[in-house]
């Protein structure tokens, strides 16, 4: 069996190339079929009716109306809207009308009767005494570690309240604050939802789904069918940042309808529903007090969070505080706080966001109380070992890494002491800077390949190409493996009934999917070696093939890659591969760290704030391709600048409404709004040697906590709540 | 979207007779940024939609005799701001570079600007114009002057503050052969029950012309604090128009504030403290003060005082030709 590895920096021709996405031009001529551009021959059109209150009783729901509108086909409702039932959170569907046309089925929606009784409803998930007072908060674990243990005789909560104080009072500074960061939604472009049909009692489903494989026994297992007798499709999607993992009762309800109609049912949310139901990330708030050395080393840090995970309770998990900065001695609390808004999904680099948002800002605030350079505490705490990261090197990695992306921001001449800058106007500017770390291991994947006597190289794989360049990736790895140029290459992803490969989350899928491409493609050209060998009369092991070309290494002596391909005989050559997540390989591994620092200027008469220019140092071992790796990061920083300055789910304090969940209202970064973003690709030889690890998640942690010190930089005053609205910015200000 | 009659005129005269005289029955398409979206979501359900885009009178912009300009009704707002003939006023140039929306500006029509509907949460939402609600809810972006009445939603016209601060007017034709000219200062009324209107149209009226006044040697401009670069509406707006003497002493001035109560806002307070003086920064920023001095902040919106305030500040400056500060 072949030993997989990787080629040289100095020997590749394909990976750590810049390439344009192969389905590139799909996208931008509009050719490319996402799942809501999928209209089925005979289709129906589904529609659903989304709960107006944010917690109340059924007592009614009437279809009879629907029933009868004309158009409408198939009523379904949903047993969790059965009379008696009790909903938790508004736009929760109750009903479906599936009609000829959308405009009948919501003008059956129309006719639906609801009735309901309006039960108590919260939804402040900020203000703690009030959940408290309303019953709604539970406990979210929490952690001391302190290196002096008590004694024998020691009562432990005593000696920990001792020990804490103690700490305290030795440190040189102590800063208390307060920090937090609202709730935002997935707000995919393209919402939740799929197109179904049944052929021949099997059910065919294009949804728009980020796992394709993993989908097929979600539908059959809800429908009494086994996963062979379902296929899910999804060739391109439209956004899903960790929210599109499931089938959701909605495809469910549209598979039924389709089965009981006998025709083809498209049901994608409406966007309000999109906002309201189909992911959100957890809002995060936090009282801290920390102690630091004279050189803001931290000593001992004592902090409470507290926030929402929807209905259910939940919240920002208490194991990742404090945020990679983490003193030797420390104690969290967390506590959760049941809401009535849809419960949480994994947001890009679960609890992450939040937990760097929370504390690198309390850490920052140390640099303000001491009157210090925030890079020169970060990189005091650094070298004192108060790090937490999943990177194996990780104090040596962050401290290079900022290194370079001070030299980017030119971090030395743009820097003052916080609320010391010049103003022009009333503009002022200021620097700060955030860490973050991640996973990213290699997720399960499997792959078929088949090579034909003609050449030609086709790959099969159950992953998807959530628009990141899977497909580029997986051609740039055959190709590379194969001595051939991408387009030489054809790729198949987006089926489920290809070969089954994890779902893409957790920044798992570049590692997955170069794992099983290179094993399999190691493993053919082991077999096609064998018989070019004879051809060319050396051993398989002198071979390689490069230039589209079968070669005996070190001399002229070659066959074409066809040729060679033609000694197969008539029957093309199929090769299955497959990796296990968590298979020892060279060809992939986990943990990176990644520093991002803003430069921003704010507006003190208005409180707006404009990003002047950020940039993202990032490792994530071996890069194979540099264009869509970077535009893996430009689009996490553009999403951070978002969830810094603009967005949240803003809902009303008395109804629980979410007030904003349309994108008029539901604010995001514009092209203006991003300044000039720079992205730098930390991949030493030590990185690189590291094999594949994924970058979907890590540059999308730092910004909120990077642009938030960048503002108290710039001000002197600490807005403690993210996103930095101009009226937060001013309430902090006025406050000061 | 619940299904209707589209009705697409060639002259004003049929225009008036497709226009039903019920309230809610009939609506004018002025190329549909705004109306599209409110039938999607059946916050408006007309019978009949009639489109006035192609109705070549309503889509000239036109000199009179009396130097006064002429704009249809239909006319683009990229086609406003590429016009030679305002030139002379920037402060509607101003507002519409501020929507920052190629779309919008393609295809949105200036007399639809003037006409939009508030982007009210709970308006858009279907809770009605004059939800009980906002008084206590999630009221961040909505009136801090002229909320005393039931009505609390801000006017969203970006354009309608510039009109009003030139004393444009606007050319009302309906019913039947009628016609009149109603500045825009007179146009917008603050509902006072649900069902009522924003302006003072009839529901058988439209709007076919918007009426500049000759700009006289007076200066212009138009300021809006804005939360990002993109196509969000602006979080407090003011346009001043200033009539100097030939000493630099402001004769005359209108100060007129956006998106902060129900109607475009005039300010009569901030127009007192400018007549007479000479303008430099404090005294722009005594007018933003008087400006505010009558503001009733909601629960949620006190922020806005301060934004209204520097809006019209720096509209004031702008307007005088000094730099406003600010981005």
């Amino acid at each position: 069996m072949a030993v997989y590895s990787w080629p040289s920096r100095e020997a590749t021709a394909v990976i750590g190339k810049e390439y344009d996405r192969l389905d590139g031009l799909a996208k931008v001529t509009g050719a490319a079929k996402y799942t809501y551009d999928v209209n089925l021959k005979n289709q129906l059109v589904a529609v659903a009716l989304g709960c107006p209150h944010a917690h109340c009783k059924i007592t009614k729901l009437d279809v009879a109306a629907a029933e009868k509108t004309p158009g409408v086909v198939a009523v379904h409702i949903f047993e969790h809207a059965a009379v008696g039932s009790e909903v938790q959170w508004q736009g929760e569907l109750l009903a479906v009308v599936a009609a000829e046309s959308e405009a009948a089925a919501r003008a059956g929606v129309d006719t639906i009767k609801l009735e309901f009784e309006e039960l108590d409803v919260f939804t402040e998930d900020e203000n703690l005494d009030a959940a408290e007072k309303a019953e709604r908060t539970g406990k979210g674990g929490g952690k001391t570690e302190l290196e002096r243990e008590p004694g024998d005789d020691d009562d432990e909560d005593e000696f920990i309240e001792q020990e804490i104080a103690r700490l305290f009072k030795a440190s040189k500074y102590v800063v208390e604050g307060y920090y937090g960061i609202d709730a935002i939604t997935h707000c995919c472009l393209e919402p939740h939802g799929s197109t179904v049909e049944w052929k021949d009692g099997k059910l065919v489903a294009y949804l728009s789904t980020q796992n394709v494989s993993g989908t097929d026994e979600g539908f059959a297992r809800d429908l009494k069918l086994t996963s062979d007798d379902v296929e899910v499709k999804c060739d391109y999607i439209g956004g899903g940042f960790g929210s599109k993992f499931a089938p959701d009762y909605w495809a469910v309800a549209a598979a039924k309808i389709s089965k009981e109609t006998g025709r083809p049912v498209k049901f994608l949310l409406s966007r309000d529903q999109e906002l309201k139901i189909a992911g959100n990330r957890p809002s995060g708030y936090m009282r801290v007090r920390l102690g630091a050395d004279e050189n803001g080393v931290l000593t001992i840090w004592d902090s409470h969070h507290w926030g929402t995970a929807g209905y259910k309770g939940g919240g920002v998990s208490q194991t990742v505080m404090p945020y990679v900065i983490r003193p030797k001695n420390y104690r969290r609390i967390a506590t959760t706080i049941k809401s009535n808004t849809a419960q949480s999904r994994a947001w890009r680099a679960p609890n992450h966001p939040q937990a760097c948002a929370m504390s690198q800002t309390a850490i920052d605030d140390v640099a303000a109380k001491m009157g210090a350079n925030s890079y020169d505490v970060f990189a005091a705490n650094l070298r004192a070992g108060n790090v937490d990261s999943q990177h194996p090197d990780a104090a040596n990695t962050y401290l290079a890494e900022m290194a370079r992306g001070a030299a980017l921001i030119d971090w030395k001449a743009n820097w003052h002491a916080h609320g010391k800058g010049k103003s022009r106007g009333s503009i002022v500017d200021g620097l700060g800077m955030a860490l973050h770390t991640w996973g990213g291991t290699a997720n399960n994947s499997d792959c078929r390949l088949k090579i034909s006597p003609d050449g030609g190289v086709e790959s099969f794989c159950g992953s998807q190409d959530l628009g990141t360049g899977t497909r580029t990736v997986i051609a740039q790895v055959l190709a590379e493996t194969f001595g051939l140029g991408i387009r030489d290459v054809r790729v198949n992803v987006g089926s489920s009934k290809y070969p089954a490969s994890g779902a893409s989350g957790g920044s798992t899928t570049v590692g997955g999917v170069s794992e099983s491409h290179r094993r399999a493609g190691q493993d053919a050209l082991e077999k096609i070696f064998e018989l070019a060998a004879k051809e060319l009369g050396a051993a398989a092991n002198s071979l390689e093939a490069v230039g589209g070309k079968v070669r005996v290494k070190g001399t002229d002596k070659a066959i074409s890659w066809k040729k060679a391909c033609t000694l197969l005989g008539l029957k093309p050559l199929e090769v299955t591969a497959s990796y296990k997540r968590g298979d020892q390989s060279t060809l992939s591994s986990s943990g990176v760290c990644g520093v991002q620092m803003a430069h921003v200027e704010v507006d003190k008469e208005t409180g707006v704030i404009k990003v002047k220019k950020f940039v993202a140092v990032q490792d994530q071992g071996l890069v194979i391709n540099p264009k869509t790796c970077k535009s893996q990061i430009y689009g996490a920083m553009i999403m951070g600048i978002a969830a810094a300055l603009y967005e949240r789910r803003i809902t009303d304090p008395k109804s629980g409404a979410f007030v904003n969940a349309e994108l008029a209202d539901y604010k995001l970064a514009r092209l203006g709004d991003v300044g000039d973003l720079v992205v730098d690709l930390y991949e030493p030889e030590s990185e690189r040697s590291r094999g594949v690890i994924g970058n979907g998640e890590p540059p999308a942690i730092s910004p909120k906590a990077a642009i938030a010190n960048a503002v108290a930089n710039a001000l002197g005053v600490r807005v403690p709540v993210i996103p930095l609205t101009p009226k937060r910015v001013l309430d902090a200000l006025a406050k000061a | 979207m619940k299904a209707f009659e589209y009705a697409s005129p060639r002259t004003e005269a049929e225009i008036v007779d497709l226009l039903s005289a019920e309230p809610g029955k009939t609506e004018i398409l002025a190329g549909g940024t705004d109306l599209v979206g409110l039938m999607k979501k059946m916050i408006v359900t007309p019978d009949r939609v009639v489109n006035i885009m192609d109705v070549p009178t309503l889509r000239s912009i036109d000199e009179l005799p009396d130097g006064s300009v002429s704009i249809g009704a239909a006319v683009t707002l990229d086609d406003v701001l590429a016009h030679p003939y305002i030139d002379i006023y920037p402060a509607i140039k101003q507002a519409i570079r501020g929507i920052s929306s190629m779309q919008l500006q393609a295809q949105g029509t200036l007399g639809g600007e003037v006409c939009q509907r508030p982007r009210c949460w709970f308006y858009r939402n279907g809770d009605g114009l004059l939800s009980p609600d906002v008084a206590e809810g999630a009221n961040e972006f909505h009136a801090i002057l002229g909320n005393s009445g039931p009505a609390k939603f801000v006017n969203s016209s970006r354009i309608a503050p510039a009109l009003i601060a030139l004393d444009a007017q606007l050319r009302v034709v309906g019913p039947e052969e009628d016609e009149q000219f109603v500045p825009v200062a007179a146009f917008f009324r603050s509902p006072h029950r649900e069902g009522q209107r924003e302006h003072v149209l009839e529901p058988n009226q439209f709007v076919s012309h918007i009426l500049l006044p000759p700009i006289e040697g007076r200066t212009c401009a138009t300021y809006e604090v804005r939360h990002g670069e993109g196509p969000d509406y602006p979080l407090a707006a003011a346009a001043a128009a200033l009539q100097f003497d030939g000493f630099g002493i402001v004769r005359d001035a209108n100060v007129v504030l956006g998106q902060v109560a129900p109607m475009p806002w005039i300010s009569q307070e901030a127009a007192d403290v400018l007549r007479g003086r000479k303008v430099d920064e404090a005294l722009a920023e005594t007018a933003g003060q008087a400006a505010v001095s009558r503001a009733t902040p909601l629960s949620q919106n006190e922020f806005k005082v301060q934004l209204a305030k520097v809006a019209v500040k720096r509209a004031i400056l702008l307007a005088a030709g000094y730099e406003t500060g600010g981005f």
